[in-house]
């Protein structure tokens, strides 16, 4: 709008008309949000933490401790004591105490009583647990803030309801057993939550657990150490113990571990398969993923879009059933590319805290050296790469939200798990087409297909050999909902009734 | 804008008889997350003032009468006297009869005026009394039309009505200069209800020529929505995206805090970019907004609410 310098005072209706004040014009085409970030000073991160074993804090047998940093900033957040093989020991020792003495005599109404309170408790430390996941992890706080803790609280909750009621869960079966002690191995995209979707189903269950958290991000999982004490859990019926790839085949290869979980890479979890076979230990392996979100023609597109970016920006796409293969009927695909390039650039990539960060920090170095490995070779075997162009922070570990076209199925990127905020795009013709790219590939753990006919949701979603399919939707979670994978995405389900076998004997 | 070489008359298209579909969850989820951006300081001051801009401040009434209307036009020019920062809004919306009477309050100023027309609200009269009732608020000078579509020829169905009905309601907004009224169609979503409705009219609307498309009349419930708006812009992106022509949006009714506009500023933004950030392709159509922008403004600079006796009403 024009702005008048006129300051004609004219008469109308028999009224004085005020004269013209002339007003600033203001441009507002470079509006824009200006930071909020997360305030950090109501609370303190110790500057050294111990393990947790035996309902106290003691100090490594080994003697070392290693730096956890944040990654957007690369400052050391506190040190943390790295676990050996003797205080492994100790840990499941003092696990194997507590079931003999306090936890398999308890009552299952009693012992969901615990798990209720370290949901609560949970929620009354939402602020605090989300500002600390963003700092150990380089996760944006809208995330921390409305995925991973309130999900964390939210298994605490949904599984505390079945420790009264196991029996009713297996119906026709002998009568629900749990198997004892319980090692588990969390990895660094989902810290808290990956706890909360180990220990409670194996407390409500009636299992002790001896806990390692990934050597990038523990600091989260000894919060909810300290959480624990303070619902005052029998001491010994939660350990957990830091430290990194050595601490965690320690903890497997323990003669008293009667059951692994275990949730991270596909090279790791065959190991540990190997480290299992044969010693009578139950396991469930939770792996990596290279879903396909498959798009047809009659969509809602630019939902879709939406879909698209939630599947792959979510959490920086450290997400093990991320959408990192997007399978777009031909069609529609330069509509989608087009879309897609637009809505890329609004995607604001910068300081975790701010509560305006859509995409936060890479986890470590070691992640972002893997990513830009993966991203060049993608360029070098000739696929077209798209970056937004948003300028990255000076320091820390970022990566600009990307994708690729001209993908071709025999690509690494097509291929391989990226684990960052890389997208690959596929064309496809029929939806035989589409099904098939969609399970040509090792891992099986999620899908996505876009349409708006009902039917071919159905009809696609039965061929597709992946443990969860989303439809018209994706990267939705509820603790009601079991989780897992087909192939080299593992096995077992973690998450609803199905949770609950995992950890029982008799079913 | 007349027919002529560079504009033809829109013809309808049978590829207007297909609609591209809408998703309600995905939509919603969308709209209420861009609703969690962190809007403070000078973001938000500078937030306000632009909406103070894009308020199309609005009487709708059967008790309007020409004194109510020369005092909103005082309002509208000047929304805060004491302080010379403060914008003048975009534009006045008024009833046919009432065009002169704000012309003659608006004169020297960059405030225009709209007028409803088309037998508003319910738009349930024959097209030559519609078309009358445009032409007539065009030549009392009404400088923008608030047209409505016929709800009832759309939901039977009878797309190309409602199509030839915006192409003729544009024709009337024809002055004899060669200019003409800018055209804004009111869809009113409440009466369509869905969103694959709301993108339906949307497409409709804009191939026929609308230069804004405008959520509701206000005189139904629901009226303005974040998602409705939301939708309809991805209708506006979408003909940019395919023919570089930028269509304004003007959400109506229920917009009545700061802290609304400021969530439509952000899908704004967020869906088409800062080049939308200006009245000439977006406004509230409101009356209430206005204090409280005023209001949160005087907030941001005292760090105090002052009384609401403070912000004059009309």
């Amino acid at each position: 709008m024009a702005s008048s310098s006129s300051s004609n005072v004219k008469k109308m209706n028999g009224r004085q008309a005020s004269p013209v004040v002339q007003t600033p014009v203001p441009d507002f085409t470079t509006w824009d949000y200006a930071p909020a970030p997360e305030a950090t000073d109501h609370f303190k991160i110790a500057p050294r933490w111990e393990l947790f074993i035996g309902g106290k804090w003691v100090a490594p047998k080994s003697g070392l401790y290693f730096d956890t940093i944040n990654p957007a900033t690369e400052q050391k957040l506190a040190e943390v004591a790295e676990a050996n093989e003797a205080d492994v020991d100790a840990a499941v020792r003092a696990a194997e105490k507590a079931y003999e003495k306090y936890w398999r005599k308890m009552p299952p109404k009693e012992r969901g009583k615990y798990v209720y309170r370290i949901s609560r408790i949970i929620q009354e430390r939402a602020r605090e647990l989300a500002v600390l996941e963003s700092m150990d992890g380089g996760k944006p706080i809208k995330e921390s803030r409305d995925v991973d803790v309130p999900l964390a609280a939210a298994h605490f909750f949904y599984y505390a309801g079945w420790a009264d009621k196991l029996d009713y869960a297996f119906p026709g079966g002998r009568k629900a057993q749990p198997i004892g002690i319980c090692g588990q191995v969390i990895p660094w995209n989902f810290p808290l939550l990956m706890a909360a979707w180990k220990l409670a189903p194996a407390l409500a269950t009636g299992n002790v657990c001896v806990l390692k958290p990934a050597e990038t991000t523990p600091l989260t999982a000894l919060r909810l150490a300290q959480i624990i004490e303070e619902a005052d859990l029998p001491p010994g019926v939660v350990n957990i113990i830091t430290g990194a790839g050595k601490t965690g085949a320690a903890l497997v290869s323990h003669p008293k571990v009667g059951k692994v979980a275990f949730t991270g890479s596909t090279e790791v979890g065959k190991r540990i398969q190997k480290a299992c076979a044969g010693t009578g230990k139950r396991l469930t392996l939770e792996l990596g993923g290279k879903a396909a979100n498959i798009v047809f023609a009659d969509a809602p597109i630019d939902q879709a879009i939406e879909g698209i970016v939630n599947g792959i920006y979510f959490n920086q796409g450290h997400v093990c059933c991320a959408g990192s293969r997007l399978l777009v009927e031909e069609a529609v695909h330069d509509l989608v590319v087009r879309k897609l390039t637009h809505r890329i650039r609004t995607l604001r990539v910068g300081d975790p805290l701010d509560k305006n960060t859509d995409v936060g920090a890479i986890n470590s170095k070691e992640q972002l050296q893997k990513i830009r490995m993966l991203v060049d070779s993608g360029v070098e075997e000739g696929a077209t790469l798209t970056q937004s162009p948003c300028a990255l922070p000076g320091r820390g570990f970022f990566f600009a939200p990307s994708f690729f076209t001209n993908v071709a199925q025999s690509h690494r990127i097509a291929n391989e798990e990226i684990f960052g905020p890389v997208l690959a795009i596929q064309t496809f013709r029929t939806p035989d087409e589409a099904v098939e790219k969609a399970n040509n590939t090792m891992y099986g753990l999620s899908a996505g297909v876009w349409t708006d006919k009902g039917s071919k949701i159905f009809k696609v979603s039965q061929r597709l050999r992946a443990g969860v399919v989303w439809a018209n939707t994706y990267n939705k979670f509820d603790p009601t909902s079991p989780f897992g994978g087909y192939k080299e995405s593992g096995f077992g389900r973690e998450g609803g009734r199905h949770g609950l076998g995992a950890y029982l004997e008799a079913v | 804008m007349s027919a002529t070489a560079d504009h033809p008359t829109p013809t309808f298209h049978s590829s207007l008889l297909r609609s591209v579909t809408v998703d309600q969850v995905a939509l919603e989820e969308r709209a209420a997350s861009l609703g969690k951006r962190s809007i403070k300081k000078a973001t938000k001051v500078a937030g306000i003032r632009l909406a103070i801009s894009m308020c199309d401040l609005t009487t709708l009434e059967g008790k309007d009468s020409h004194g109510k209307v020369i005092q909103m036009c005082a309002k509208a020019r000047r929304p805060d006297p004491t302080r010379s920062d403060v914008p003048s809004v975009a534009a006045v919306c008024v009833y046919p009869d009432l065009v002169e009477v704000a012309k003659g309050a608006l004169a020297g100023s960059t405030v225009k005026v709209a007028s409803v027309a088309t037998a508003f609200p319910a738009g349930r009269s024959p097209l030559s009394v519609k078309l009358t009732d445009t032409r007539r608020a065009v030549a009392w000078g009404a400088d923008e039309i608030d047209m409505v579509i016929d709800r009832g020829a759309f939901l039977s169905g009878k797309y190309r009505m409602v199509f030839d009905e915006i192409v003729a309601t544009k024709e009337a907004c024809q002055r004899s200069q060669g200019e003409a009224a800018h055209l804004k169609v009111i869809l009113e979503t409440g009466e369509l209800e869905t969103y694959d409705n709301v993108r339906r009219a949307s497409d409709l609307a804009i191939a026929a020529g609308a230069d804004f498309i405008k959520t509701s009349t206000g005189k139904v419930v629901p009226a303005a929505t974040v998602p409705v708006t939301l939708c309809m812009l991805e209708a506006i992106r979408d003909h940019w995206f395919e023919t570089g022509i930028k269509i304004g949006m003007k959400p109506a009714g229920g917009i009545r805090t700061s802290k609304q506009a400021l969530h439509y500023l952000v899908v704004v933004k967020e869906t088409l970019g800062a080049d939308w950030l200006t009245p000439d392709l977006f406004r509230f159509g409101a009356s209430a907004l206005l204090n409280d922008l005023l209001m949160q403004l005087s907030k941001e600079e005292t760090g105090r609410y002052r009384s609401g006796d403070e912000f004059t009403k009309d």
